[in-house]
């Protein structure tokens, strides 16, 4: 099997073709640096990606706080994970790096505040 | 009157780059005049991943990157005023703002930097027929509203334009639950960096139609749907290509605006491509004293170079501050964007100036193998292959300080892109 | 209760009526079918006080539109309201076209209009530099001016408000029901009586008037559409340019307007639907192709928003105002077209002095005011004077609308005003909140915010102008 697909590691976005079988890759080609051939062999197994969203904040100075995956997970639990973060709701103050959520549904990835809150 | 040496208009990245700078290079007295009620700017409801990959060596979220220069901000004696309006810079430096808390204020300045960033535009400034019913917004509003005051803008959603503001709304809206029906460019290509339409787009199965515009709006209150059409090489509608889409919201973004208000009214040269001031390699504008970085200055693709951009405009500044030369009494080397380069910043090197200078520019179009080619007084400097060349994405050149030695005045660099 | 009157639309002039009436011992109601006042033609025009050459002699058009464009300037600064008289030029593109100049000449002496030249190519270009070198020659009209047509109208409304007058907003009149001693109207809010109803509802009055037993109005909906463009073209002309009026129409006009815009339009189009305010794509290239035929440099790259209005072109071609003759009770203010604006304080007046004829000793009240109190204008502001209105109320020192420098205050004060805004784009129209170049891309969330705030509901109930025009929909979390 062969598949080209867009990077999507960093603003660069190479477009690189993968050969394998199965999960056994032959070869991986147009990618510039490390992380792209281990971005085209997690693509081809298990996808992944990271959620970036917000979270409900009681007592703050917004009535919500941004939050992601410390981690990215996999693909097709995105809408999985949203419930989770969806149902939260923090109490202010927050700071960056707060965990809200630690591994969320067995992914091994925490949901952590990514801005700060001081309350009002 | 307040006395400051350096005065900072906007408290985003670029101005807090430029301010922790600048105190860095020895300037005592700085304010940063930020208008929104924290530092941050637009950064703050860019919760989404891709900041700081260049400066931090590692991806950041918006808040999270700006954190990191509002702690160095709070850690130093640069002061601080938010909700503050700049309401004009004079000749002689004086800049007047106004705050609910701080009334008006005059401030006299030994130098000032503009760092007011961008705005995106607007509905107007297209020709899009029909009704004047709620719900057609610009992506960026619609992004503050879901991300800093928690609302919904809408529920089924259709977005103009591919910009990378409009792409990571497409995805931020599904996440929140909103249906984004697909995403218009009317280009035949996206502005936006690919990895976002992968990530964007393609993982929820959002259709791209390029070529293709929003020529009319529907309903009479609330938005209920709105036509696209195809263009033509001219960007003209196609007649017998529209269809109707039915959707509750319409986002808008179509380019961003680099907010120069205050820079006209202080009848500072804007360069007309970029929409930003004329400036040279330490960021000063036409004006002794006032420099200009960031958005403010030309949109940039990633905070990272605003960030770096904005340390020129500090260190110039700094500069300034200690040794206030006259403009006219220096004498310049000119860049110039030709054949498929659309602009250049900065627009001008000083003569004399013994560091390398690296010139930041876009295309006008997306190019495949083609090199970038750079000529002093047409003498070859530099050629470099490029693999892809897109008008979203910026890039740069350096031009060593040795080639610059040998440049009189009125010498010219040119930036090119050739076979 | 019966009311003596009920003013059946809140347009320019409806409000204007209703303030010219305020004065006098009459209980008096203000119907408005919209969530604020002038929402139809009087928010959608070109905002040009025409100095009324244009209307046949003899016709109430003529004497109205000279009358009003005289008493306007005193009743702007009356009622605080921005006016401009910056004078008009009839264009001329032939020799031809002179002769319609010349036409429109005599015409303007019938009416009685002053202040009228006939200007040579020469005479022109030094007065207009950027005008077509394809002109001839013009008609320079002295008196013409330019003022803000939805400010003059929510003026209006406030004084007639703060004089007794009752504003029902989302109030349409559905069906009315003429007894011997009064009118019966069934509103969407319920039902009310009045001795005498004034019909002044624009493109509707002619289904109004009939609803009341009136045949004999005609109403056709005549769709402009415009572009207003950033006010770094603002001084692009200084006076308003029209074009000649010829068979194919009556041409596009370029003019700037009170707030230092430029406004191009309108097109003419008869419609059949009388709600129906979208644009059109060949409207708008229409105004585009024409605009530049007077102004070669016009351009709408400059654009900041394009709308449309509705004017109401009595089959007549006349203002119909007076006493129905099917009806007594029912006092017609109907076909007001162009120029309806400038004829609005003329109108008024003329109103007035039926509804005295109809109620025989009726008195002044002992105390009304005319004048409208100046709203605070930050950005007109000297410094001295924003650094003492910020000590007296901080929230002058806020600045919410950075492309027009509108302060917290200044909103505050168009919702808690007499006519008070209830949403977005009556915080625009009161305060240019987002009328800038940005267009609300900043301001617009917390114009909402503070909505909420001010009127004690939630950011998700406000609307961009009232029904179902809502901003937001549910909380995300």
């Amino acid at each position: 099997m062969k598949k080209e697909m867009n990077c999507i590691s960093c603003p660069l976005g190479c477009l690189i073709t993968i050969e394998y079988e199965g999960s056994t890759v032959i070869s991986i080609k147009g990618n510039t640096c490390k992380r792209g051939e281990q971005y085209a062999k997690t693509e081809i197994t298990n996808p992944v990606r990271s959620i970036h969203s917000t979270a409900k904040l009681i007592g703050g100075k917004h009535p919500v706080v941004p939050c992601k995956t410390s981690l990215p997970i996999p693909k097709g639990m995105i809408f999985d994970v949203m419930k989770e973060i969806n149902s939260l709701e923090i109490e202010a103050p927050v700071k960056i790096g707060d965990i809200f959520i630690e591994n969320v549904l067995g992914t091994g990835a925490n949901i952590v505040a990514t801005n700060n809150d001081s309350g009002v | 009157m307040i006395n400051y040496d350096l005065v900072v208009v906007g408290g985003g990245p670029a101005g807090m780059a430029a301010a922790l700078k600048a105190k860095e290079c020895g300037v005592e007295r700085i304010v940063i005049l930020e208008r929104a009620e924290t530092l941050g700017g637009i950064l703050e409801q860019c919760i989404h991943t891709g900041f700081g990959l260049h400066y931090f060596g590692e991806e950041l979220s918006g808040p999270e990157y700006a954190d990191r220069f509002i702690q160095q901000v709070s850690a130093s004696d640069i002061d601080v005023k938010i909700n503050t309006m700049v309401l004009g810079i004079s000749d002689a430096k004086v800049v007047t703002a106004v705050s609910a808390r701080d009334g008006l204020m005059k401030i006299q300045a030994k130098a000032v930097i503009l760092a007011m960033g961008c705005r995106e535009r607007p509905r107007g400034a297209l020709t899009i027929a029909g009704t004047r019913a709620a719900g057609v917004l610009t992506a960026g509003t619609a992004q503050k509203y879901v991300n800093i005051d928690g609302y919904m803008p809408g529920k089924k959603v259709v977005i103009l334009g591919s910009g990378d503001i409009g792409l990571i709304m497409a995805r931020r809206m599904t996440l929140e639950g909103a249906e984004v029906k697909l995403v218009c460019e009317l280009m035949p290509f996206s502005g936006g960096l690919t990895r976002n339409i992968v990530q964007c787009l393609n993982d929820f199965n959002i259709p791209l139609k390029l070529s293709t515009t929003v020529i009319k709006t529907h309903g009479r209150e609330r938005l209920e749907g709105v036509t696209i059409a195809k263009v033509d090489d001219k960007l003209q509608p196609i007649p017998g290509t529209e269809e109707y889409i039915e959707c509750d919201t319409l986002l808008l973004s179509v380019g961003l605006i680099p907010e120069n208000e205050l820079t006209k009214a202080s009848m500072i040269s804007l360069d007309r491509i970029t929409n930003g001031a004329v400036v040279d390699e330490m960021r000063q504008t036409d004006h002794d004293g006032i420099f200009a970085c960031g958005n403010v200055l030309h949109v940039h693709d990633l905070v990272d170079y605003v960030t770096l951009e904005a340390q020129t405009a500090g260190e110039g500044a700094a500069e300034y501050i200690k040794n206030p030369v006259n403009t006219d009494d220096m004498k310049y080397i000119d860049t110039v964007p030709e054949n498929g380069v659309r602009y250049i910043v900065p627009q001008k090197i000083r003569l004399g100036e013994d560091k390398d200078v690296k010139l930041y520019f876009r295309v006008g179009a997306v190019f495949k193998n083609k090199k970038v080619v750079v000529k002093a007084d047409g003498e070859l400097i530099s050629s470099k292959k490029k693999i892809k060349l897109a008008p979203g994405e910026m890039e740069n050149v350096v031009i060593p300080a040795d080639v610059l030695k040998k440049l009189d005045a009125g010498s010219s660099i040119t930036v090119r892109v050739e076979d | 209760m019966i009311y003596d009157v009920a003013i059946i639309g809140a347009g320019v002039s409806g409000a204007m009526i209703a303030r010219e009436l305020s004065k006098y011992n009459l209980k008096i109601a203000l119907f408005e079918k919209a969530n604020d006042v002038a929402m139809g033609a009087s928010k959608a025009n070109s905002g040009i006080v025409h100095a009324g050459f244009d209307a046949v002699p003899g016709s109430l058009k003529a004497k109205l539109n000279v009358d009003g464009c005289a008493l306007m300037p005193q009743t702007c600064k009356d009622l605080s309201v921005p006016y401009k008289n910056n004078g008009s030029l009839v264009v001329a593109f032939s020799e031809k076209e002179m002769k319609t100049v010349w036409e429109l000449y005599y015409r303007g002496i019938a009416n009685k209009v002053p202040g009228m030249e006939i200007i040579d190519k020469t005479e022109l270009q030094i007065m207009e530099p950027n005008i077509s070198d394809e002109a001839v020659g013009a008609l320079l009209a002295k008196t013409a001016g330019i003022v803000c047509p939805y400010e003059l109208t929510i003026a209006a409304a406030e004084v007639a408000c703060e004089n007794g007058v009752e504003l029902f907003r989302n109030c349409r009149v559905a069906g009315t029901e003429t007894t011997d001693e009064c009118v019966i109207m069934n509103t969407t809010v319920g039902k009310f009586k009045a001795k005498y109803i004034i019909n002044a509802t624009g493109v509707h009055s002619g289904h109004v008037a009939q609803r009341a037993g009136d045949n004999t109005i005609n109403i056709i909906a005549r769709k402009g559409e415009y572009y207003l463009l950033d006010k770094s073209v603002g001084n692009l002309v200084s006076k308003t340019i029209f074009q000649c009026p010829s068979d194919m129409g009556k041409g596009i006009l370029v003019a700037p307007t009170v707030d230092g815009n430029l406004i191009i339009g309108p097109t003419a189009a008869d419609i059949p639907d009388e709600d129906d305010t979208s644009t059109s794509l060949d409207g708008l290239k229409e105004v585009r192709t024409l605009a530049t035929k007077s102004i070669p440099s016009v351009s709408t790259k400059y654009a900041i928003t394009s709308f449309a209005g509705l004017r109401a072109h009595d089959a007549s071609t006349d203002f119909v105002i007076g006493q129905s003759k099917s009806n007594p009770r029912l006092i017609n203010v109907a076909g007001i077209e162009s120029p309806g604006l400038s004829a609005a304080p003329a109108t008024a007046k003329y109103v007035e002095n039926i509804i005295v004829s109809l109620f025989p000793g009726v008195t002044l009240k002992e105390h009304y005011e005319l004048k409208r109190k100046p709203p605070v204008r930050f950005r007109h502001m000297t410094d001295e004077q924003r650094a003492k209105i910020i000590e007296e109320n901080p929230k002058y020192g806020n600045i919410i609308c950075r492309c027009e420098t509108i302060t917290e205050g200044e909103i505050v004060d168009a919702i808690r005003g007499p006519v008070g805004a209830m949403d977005v784009d009556g915080v625009k129209r009161r305060t240019r909140a987002g009328m800038g170049r940005c267009q609300g891309g900043f301001c617009g969330s917390k114009v909402v915010e503070i909505l909420a705030r001010e009127l004690g509901c939630d950011v998700n109930e406000i609307t961009k102008f009232g029904k179902t025009s809502r901003i937001l929909f549910d909380k995300t979390k």
